[in-house]
């Protein structure tokens, strides 16, 4: 038996995050003495270094490597720039954040990096192994992260939540794996749907295995009825951390999803079809009528959220090309959506005070006129409202889901889309027309948060008046011409 | 001689206690972080029993990586639960529900 030396060029951003991560992890107990930001700058780097490789190494046709563990594509690169972009912000914000609520420790940005990886492995990987493995770097760090405010019962109690159920979806989903394992005797994805197709695998054990997975992958992307960890952890964590659990890995979370149904088991579509359809229109209604009663707006986004990954499935149980590109679309405009929202409150809290009460907002327009209106931009795109990103991305799933002939579902999503709007413009109104004694004009603690944060709000306006350079690539990388 | 599906079933009874122990436990965190190791060796019986059946290791190279990451995850787990006790001088699964709406 011959060794075989697999290429390792494809892998190269993964490998410089992970060196990079693992220097920066010994080099921060130095630096935190004497340079507090070093942690910072070097983890802003390696995230530009790591996307300048994916740039200047772009593939254009699929490239496997590591034995058929890893794959390379156009859809795994694209995905992994917009996780770069999106950490980008998140960083930028979490730093301002851990200062002015005193707490700054390089460890975030540690886990966080290799949270980062985490996610890239899960985008690449090809086989059940680099899935799993991909999936414990970006949860354990997590986990982590969750818990780093450890005099705050809050944070600790929902790193607890998330925890248990965070294992418990990994231990289902594993369980899936092991019965798709026996069924069909491999592991790499290709080979699974191959054999699925060749229908010498027994149906029996497959069903079974799709149901645990489908179980698995629902608890971690937070659709009902496997959704209770979601707003108890938003609501617990530390607003950066919020931030950070709610936008990049929800990218990876559709990359695994894409990967495991569309990649593995294309020939189980009749199984995996009806279980996505009630995970998606379950958690499309119970988020639009329980986020209404939502006091806290940490909160209110979690609900929010769910609803978004019941619209993310829509494009996912269409089961074609185009449906899986919709469904990308909506996965990268919800990431940065996420990060204009929970920036948004990051940018209005001081020390000692969240900002994250919705009766906080009460009478911002008058406290800050330019950040009520970059919230405004913010609460409409997340509610679908034209001529912002998130209409077009509510659009064309639904579009998606008409093509291929679920009517009656796409009836439900347009109205729990108007449901949905109803708690959105309920901040807008607190915004603009509720009045506040204290009429103190609000600024953010620094002027790069103001930046920051009427970037990425602005970004969702001029992204939703031209919409088609972003739509393209998504169709582009799925392969739909 | 024992046969594939006897294996297949003692994981099966090893998942459900394993479910049993975190939804219906309400007493101590630390029997949930049991429950889950449990879940883990469920799937780990599995993957062996497959992977003799069908004369292919790949299954118990599989199990090699569960274990090791199961390892981390209960290192991470304990120290969550260290934090727990620190802030409520209790680790009842009951006091855990400060959080609700």
């Amino acid at each position: 038996m011959n060794f075989v030396i697999p290429a390792f060029a494809p892998a190269i951003p993964e490998m410089v995050l992970l060196a990079m991560a693992s220097f920066i992890l010994v080099a921060d107990t130095i630096w935190s003495k004497r340079y507090q930001f070093a942690t910072y700058y070097a983890t802003q780097i390696s995230l530009l270094v790591a996307g300048y490789f994916i740039m200047t190494s772009f593939a254009t046709t699929q490239v496997i490597t590591f034995d058929g563990s890893f794959v390379r594509d156009s859809f795994a690169d694209i995905l992994k720039l917009f996780i770069i972009l999106v950490s980008l912000g998140i960083f930028l914000f979490s730093k301002e954040y851990l200062l002015q609520q005193k707490f700054f420790s390089g460890e975030y940005f540690v886990l966080g990096l290799f949270g980062v990886l985490g996610m890239f492995v899960m985008v690449s990987a090809h086989n059940f192994i680099t899935l799993y493995l991909g999936l414990e770097i970006m949860s354990l760090s997590m986990y982590a992260m969750i818990a780093l405010r450890r005099d705050s019962g809050a944070a600790v109690e929902a790193a607890m939540k998330y925890f248990v159920l965070g294992a418990l979806a990994t231990g289902i989903l594993l369980y899936g794996f092991s019965m798709i394992y026996g069924a069909t005797g491999s592991i790499t994805l290709p080979e699974i749907a191959k054999i699925i197709d060749s229908g010498k695998a027994d149906t029996v054990v497959l069903s079974f295995g799709v149901v645990f997975i489908v179980i698995g992958l629902a608890f971690k992307l937070g659709a009902v009825p496997f959704h209770m960890w979601m707003p108890d952890v938003y609501h617990g964590a530390p607003t950066a951390v919020t931030l950070y659990l709610g936008t990049a890995p929800k990218i990876a979370g559709f990359a695994i999803l894409y990967r495991l149904l569309a990649e593995g088991m294309p020939g189980l579509v009749s199984d995996w079809q009806t279980l996505i359809i009630i995970l998606s229109v379950l958690s499309m209604i119970v988020s639009a009528f329980v986020a209404i009663v939502q006091e806290n707006l940490k909160r209110m986004l979690a609900y929010s959220g769910i609803g978004h990954v019941g619209f993310l499935l829509l494009g996912v149980l269409a089961a074609n090309p185009d449906g899986y590109a919709s469904a990308m679309f909506y996965s990268i405009v919800y990431a940065i959506t996420g990060v204009a929202g929970f920036g948004m409150i990051i940018a209005l809290s001081r020390t000692g005070n969240e900002f994250d009460k919705i009766a906080d907002f009460k009478g911002l327009n008058a406290r800050n006129p330019w950040l009520a209106f970059m919230m405004l931009i913010v609460m409409f795109s997340m509610a679908g409202i034209p001529p912002f990103i998130g209409f077009f991305a509510k659009v064309i799933v639904i579009e998606e889901v008409v093509k291929a002939g679920f009517i009656w579902i796409a009836v439900i999503a347009v109205i729990t889309a108007v449901i949905s709007a109803f708690y959105y413009l309920r901040v807008v109104k607190a915004i603009y027309f509720d009045k506040v004694e204290d009429e103190t004009p609000l600024t953010p603690v620094s002027s790069e948060l103001n930046w920051a944060v009427s970037l990425v709000s602005i970004a969702l306006l001029v992204l939703g008046l031209m919409p088609s350079s972003l739509i393209e690539l998504s169709y582009q990388s799925i392969g739909v011409q | 001689m024992i046969a594939l599906s006897d294996y297949l079933i003692f994981s099966a009874i090893l998942f459900t206690m394993s479910m049993a122990g975190i939804f219906l436990n309400r007493k101590n965190i630390i029997i949930l972080l049991m429950s889950i190791e449990l879940l883990l060796l469920a799937v780990n019986t599995n993957l062996v029993a497959f992977s003799s059946y069908l004369n292919d290791v790949t299954g118990q190279i599989f199990v090699f990586f569960i274990l090791t990451v199961a390892a981390a995850e209960a290192a991470i787990g304990l120290a969550i639960i260290v934090l727990v006790f620190r802030n409520r001088k209790s680790i009842n699964v009951d006091d855990l529900g400060s959080l609700k709406g």
